[in-house]
């Protein structure tokens, strides 16, 4: 039994350690499309360790299925969003951010 | 038990915390946008959370609406206000 904690206990804070890490690179990225990246980073391991966290500490099936699904849209979600802001960046001209030129904010 | 839940509720809602600086600094819109998506995310994460620590099976369906809203705004954001750019350059505000 201790060991089922000890496993939820590491899922959990590893969950809260990729969104911590995900809110950082969007903090200290320099432009939109490498902080699109660290917030899918966030949303796909930060929330699915936190679910699979979570499963062990499901009661019953549907619960656990419920936690599935969420994580599943959350999934989809940030990946179609990223995507779409990324393009929508390209397409009005928002060149990626080069080492050379600091000053391209 | 209820111990780590209540500290990982607390520490998703100091990454909440820190997504704010990123609004606050975001120079495009795009960026405010990305923090607002990051904040559903986190919103679902601490939803979910609460969820099994104050014993509320409700809290999950909220979780799966929060989720599916905030790709909402994402979308709205990408398709309404973020047009193509003009070849003026200025910003079109958005069709009324």
């Amino acid at each position: 039994m201790i060991l089922i904690d000890l496993l939820q206990a590491l899922l959990l804070l590893a969950g809260v350690g990729f969104f911590f890490v995900g809110t950082l690179g969007i903090l200290r990225f320099p432009d939109v499309y490498t902080r699109i990246h660290a917030l899918t980073k966030a949303d796909n391991l930060g929330l699915g360790l936190i679910v699979f966290g979570l499963l062990l500490g499901a009661d019953s099936i549907p619960v656990a299925l419920k936690l599935l699904l969420v994580w599943g849209l959350a999934l989809l979600a940030s990946a179609t969003a990223g995507y779409l802001v990324a393009r929508a960046a390209r397409r009005r001209g928002l060149r990626p951010w080069k080492a050379r030129n600091w000053g391209n904010g | 038990m209820t111990w780590l839940l209540e500290t990982v509720a607390l520490l998703l809602l100091l990454t909440l915390a820190l997504g704010l600086i990123r609004i606050w600094r975001g120079p495009t819109i795009a960026d405010r946008m990305l923090a607002a998506q990051l904040f559903g995310t986190t919103g679902v994460g601490l939803l979910l959370v609460l969820a099994e620590l104050q014993q509320m099976p409700a809290l999950r369906d909220v979780a799966l609406v929060l989720a599916l809203l905030a790709v909402m705004a994402v979308l709205a954001f990408v398709a309404r206000v973020w047009r193509r750019e003009p070849e003026d350059g200025t910003e079109e505000d958005p069709p009324t």
